[in-house]
Order: structure tokens, then sequence, then C-alpha cells
């Protein structure tokens, strides 16, 4: 937990993004019949070393940003501008010679580890991949202390992965994403699939790792407490958009859109009392699909706010206080 | 008055690869009528197959049920015969699984799926049948029934099969569901309890899902409830280690935020090794030696129904206080 930051140089910047798949119907002459749009116009900075939390339900495209921004995914349309070089721009080798400097880190240890490999060679591919480390026995060297940095013994390199746990899974998933000594991480869910009694062991490793290694993260998470405790900074998407941005604390402190009013509500707290005192409300409707999302305001048909314009009007991003940015047209 | 359901001493084994795992190792509890009861551990603490094993729902091989009764009603479940189980399963007891994607069949319209149950227990035609699952849809809130129940579980979104999903739990009027991580179907099952006066096990890792909703809890761990009790007292003056190191671990949106979360330390038991003494002791802050020597039993600490299977159970009920 450091304090917001401002004035800070940006590592990366997403402009305009927009991610969508096409829907095909026939069997001789495929033609495009609709299109889910997962990500609908994007815009995003991530400052050099701070947190940004990327939060929302699921299907709201919060994975698919992600995997755009690592051009795992071809956006649509848009820029990712990464140190000022849009990536989208690069050729593959180009590409491939930036890729050591922005790594990932998975939701599932299960299924992000290839079963076949031992501990020690999932850690050691990526060096290998980009011709990091060639000589062998230093490689070797490397891979056991970056098991140790992650909090594992370095005996564990002769491991298979189902000899672990789902705590120590995700150790090796990070040393993984430690290997190529990068700047930015993406944690897509990283801590979502590890038990409670886990999850805060992982949590304080990252915060640690964050620290030692001056790193950047885009922690994408639908769990408001956790991302409460880790990110400076949170942006808030429905159904593709953002809806909301702000410093971690004035978001939780004091939500305006009604749609993060909601999310807010919905988490409940643990303790019996304290949740006998709310007041519970749940949204109405169900997320709509992405197929024909709502005109306007994709909020609007479930918004307790909503006026008769917002099914008309797109409402933009705007600075209602500073730097607390707010897609409503009702919220001053 | 006789509780809904008493799991007395149960015992369900796995026998793997490694070795015979006790995934339910003597577990006890009751649940009234009406009531919420949340059982509440991790992967592997035996919560859900304990659930399972109340339908008898456990594959064998590799696994089975050793020992135990449950009475539903004052009956015990594990004398009935497959038949009369099957009655059981989806009548008096509904169920509602994680997953309401591999649960639901695909290649059955949900109308069939709900109409199969209601007919597999209920003399019925299928113009009653269809017109009760016309009824369940519009208890569960989902609009344009007639329509929705031509459907397949693909054409509908998640949160709609998991309220398909509640509909068939509760279309032959049961006295219990139970409800295996039913996170975005809790609220509506809540509503459902209350007005139609069905008990509800909740099985969840989730401790504030446990705090809306769970009258009672019982907190499972290594295949034994270690601490059970009023949900008031196991939050506010929690008596079992695990209970007090699970509560202190999760980050909570009404309090502060901290400077660094303070975990669990160590992993999870591996259940084929484990001793004769308690399965918490090498993660736990508080243990001592003789804690290498038994298992302790649930013994009551403070009031009554607030049961605790640590040594230091009284000891530690003293320093617990209101969630330190």
């Amino acid at each position: 937990m450091t304090a917001p930051l401002t004035n800070v140089p940006t590592i990366l910047e997403v402009k305009g993004l927009r991610k969508s798949y096409p829907i095909s119907e026939g069997i001789l002459a495929r033609r495009m019949v609709a299109e889910v749009k997962a990500v609908d116009g994007i815009d995003l900075t991530i400052r050099r070393g701070e947190t940004l939390g990327l939060v929302g339900e699921s299907g709201c495209g919060k994975t698919t940003t992600g995997r755009c921004i690592l051009l795992l995914e071809r956006p649509t349309a848009g820029e990712i501008l990464y140190d000022s070089v849009d990536l989208g721009k690069l050729t593959h080798r180009q590409l491939q010679a930036l890729r050591p400097r922005f790594q990932v880190i998975f939701q599932d240890p299960y299924s992000s580890l290839n079963p076949r490999m031992k501990v020690g060679q999932i850690i050691a591919e990526p060096m290998k991949v980009h011709a990091i480390e060639p000589n062998a026995s230093r490689r070797a060297a490397r891979v056991r202390e970056l098991l140790s940095i992650c909090g594992l013994n370095p005996n564990f390199v002769d491991r298979y992965p189902h000899e672990m746990s789902g705590g120590q899974r995700q150790r090796i998933g990070i040393a993984r994403a430690l290997a190529l000594a990068p700047e930015f991480i993406i944690c897509d869910e990283a801590v979502s699939a590890l038990d409670v009694s886990i999850q805060a062991q992982i949590v304080n490793l990252l915060e640690d790792l964050r620290e030692r290694f001056r790193l950047t993260y885009l922690f994408i998470a639908h769990d408001l407490s956790v991302v409460r405790h880790l990110c400076q900074r949170v942006a808030v998407m429905y159904l593709g958009r953002i809806v909301e941005l702000a410093d971690c604390d004035e978001l939780f402190d004091n939500p305006l859109h009604p749609y993060t009013r909601v999310l807010l509500d919905a988490v409940p707290v643990p303790d019996p009392t304290v949740e006998a005192g709310r007041k519970f409300r749940p949204v109405k409707g169900e997320v709509p699909s992405p197929i024909n999302p709502p005109s306007g305001c994709v909020f609007h048909p479930r918004c307790p706010i909503a006026v008769e314009g917002c099914s008309r009007i797109r409402p933009q991003l705007r600075e209602i206080r500073p730097s607390h940015w707010v897609a409503c047209s009702e919220v001053r | 008055m006789v509780p809904l359901l008493q799991v007395k001493d149960l015992h369900t084994e796995f026998r793997t690869g490694a070795g015979v795992v006790r995934a339910v190792d003597g577990v006890s509890y009751a649940v009234e009528q009406g009531e919420t009861v949340a059982i509440v551990g991790e992967s592997g603490s035996g919560k859900s197959v304990s659930a399972l094993s109340i339908l008898r729902l456990i594959s064998e091989p590799p696994g089975r049920i050793t020992r135990g009764e449950i009475l539903f009603l004052g009956r015990d479940l594990m004398a009935l015969s497959d038949e009369e189980m099957r009655k059981v399963r989806g009548g008096d007891i509904g169920m509602v699984f994680q997953e309401p994607m591999t649960s639901l069949n695909p290649v059955l319209t949900i109308g069939r799926q709900i109409t199969e149950t209601i007919e597999q227990h209920r003399q019925t035609d299928r113009a009653a049948a269809h017109k009760r699952a016309v009824e369940l849809l519009g208890l569960v809130g989902i609009a344009d029934p007639a329509r929705r129940l031509k459907q397949y579980p693909h054409q509908l979104s998640g949160g709609m099969r998991q309220r398909v999903m509640v509909a068939i739990a509760i279309a032959c009027d049961p006295k219990l569901i139970i409800a295996d991580e039913p996170t975005t179907a809790l609220e509506l099952m809540n509503g459902l309890r209350r007005q139609l006066n069905v008990a509800l096990i909740i099985i969840t890792h989730n401790l504030g899902v446990v705090a809306r909703y769970a009258k009672r809890v019982n907190v499972m761990y290594a295949g034994r409830i270690v601490e059970s009790g009023p949900a008031a007292a196991i939050y506010h003056n929690p008596c079992h280690p695990y209970t007090i190191a699970l509560l202190r671990s999760v980050p909570r949106l009404d309090r502060p935020r901290q400077a660094r979360l303070d975990p669990v330390d160590g992993q999870p038991p591996d259940l084929t090794r484990l001793d004769q003494g308690c399965a918490f002791r090498p993660r736990c802050r508080f243990a001592v030696d003789a804690c290498a020597n038994v298992r302790p039993p649930l013994h009551s600490v403070g009031c009554a129904d607030h049961l605790s299977a640590c040594l230091r159970g009284d000891e530690i009920r003293t320093v617990s206080g209101p969630a330190a």
C-alpha cells in the first residue's frame, strides 16, 4: 500500500482498444451475422511502478483486455503503446525482442503448467526461448534462485506440477513470469483459484516482488477485497467498457458510478453482525449479452438512477473529481 | 422436536494410488427445519464429500461410506434401498451444484429437465408437469417461462442456468436443499428458503457468504469439523486456531486497508499422510507438544452449542475476543 502516484512516467497506454469476435453462419458461404464486442473502446494508462486493478464480473472483457495488451490477441482497433512504442506496428521479431519486458501470471495453476515438464524445465523455458541465459549451468542456478525468491524449496526443480499443491503451483507460475526479469506483469485472476488460507500468502508474495523488482502490475480480478488491498488505482469494467476509474481509496470510499455501487454492495463482509445491518439490494436483471449490447449507456436497463436519455447517449468517461473518472451522465 | 437432518459420525473413504484417503473422518452435525447451515472449508477439507455422502452420491469404487448414520426426519438414509434413495434425491432433498453448465444435460430442453424431475417424484401427467415447470421458472425469477422452457442450456446465460438448477431443486417441495458453492444463486435461494420454509446447507469457502446467510457454521479441516457453532459465536469469538487464522487472512472491505495480509502459514494437509496428532498442528500458531499425540474431539467452549476440536480451545476462547 503506497500513496497514489501522480507525475510518474507512463509505462503503458491503451488507446481506443476494441476487440470483437465475429459470429458466422452458413456452411458453404460463411457470412458474419453478428459480432461479440468483448472490448468496446477502452482508454487506459498504467504508470510505472503502480498496480492498476481491473475489475468486473465474468464476461465484462477484463481478461480480453489483458490479452490484447500483451498482443496474445490482435485488437480489432486501437493502439497499445508500451514505453511509447506502438506494439501493433512492430514486426514479429521486434515484438519478440520486447516480450521479456512484459509477462503474465494466469488464473489456474493447474492448467497453465505443462504436466509433462518438470518444475525446473517450466521455469527455464522462457529463458531458452528468448536465449537469455544460454549457459546451462548458469540457467539452472537461476531457476533455483527463482524458486527460492518465490518461497519454494530449490530442490523442487525435479518435481512435476501434479506433486504440488495449488499454492505451490501458483508460485511456479510466478517464478516463470519472473524468469525474464520483466518490468510489467499482468496478473489475470492470479489468486482467484487459490484456497483462502493460501491466497494471502500469494498476495504478500506479489507485494514483496513488486517492491524488490520495482514491478508494475495490471491486476485483473473480480474479488474486490483483494483488489482494494493490492492496488493504487482501480478501473471498473462493464460489458466491454470502463465505467469508473479512480485512485483505490477514492473508489472504495466514494464510488460514483451506479454499477460500482452495486458491485461493492454485493461483496459480503465476514461478520454476521455487520451483514445483518446492511441493506443488500441485488441489481435487477442480468448482464446483457455482448452480442447485442443495450444502446446508449450499456448499464441503463439495470440502472437504479437511469433517465430517459440514458438509452440514447453513450456516456464518456468524465473527470468528476480530480483523478476520478466516471462514465455516467447522471453523476455530478 | 426432531431435527430435520442429523449426520452422525459419518466416515467416507477413497482408495487412491497413494493410499486410503479419509475424506470425511467422523463428522456429526444437525440441521433444523428451515434453517441455513454452512459447511466451510478449503479444497480437500471434505466439505463437498460430506454433503454428497448425505445423498449417497459417492461413486463406489473408489469411494465408500464406511460408517455413520444420516437421519432425515428420523429415518436413516443409509438403510434405504437404492430405489427409495432415488425418491429422496430431488424429492425431499434438492441439490444445487457448483457448475450449472456441467450439471444440466446439454441435449435436453430445460423444460424437459424440470418436468422429468417432477414426473419422477409425483404422479402427474405431462401437462400438469409442464404447468408446474412454468410456475417454477416464475418462482426463480425467469421472465417469459413458456419460451424459456423450450430452450437448451447453452442458450441461457450462466446466471439463468443457475436459476434453472434452483428451479429443479425446489420442483418437488423439498424440505432441504444442499448447495455446493452456489455463489450467484444464493440471494435467490435465501428468499425461497424463507418463502417455502426449506432448510439450506451451503457448502463454501467464502467466509463473507457464510456471514451473510448462515445461522450455524461448521468449519472443516482435513476431513473433520474443527469448530461448530452459531455464526455470531464463530465470527466474534472463534475458538479453533484454524478458524482464527482463516478469519485473519482475508482482507475486508469494511476495515481500513492493512499494510500486509496475515496468511495461514504452510500448505494444506496431505490426507494420505496424516498421523495420530491434530492435522492443523504444522500450521498452527498455538500448537504445543501434546498436539502431536491426539486429534482432539469436539468439545463445548463457552456456550453449549459452540464446539471446538482444539486442546487449547478454552484458553484460546478467552484471548480470541471479538474477531481480533
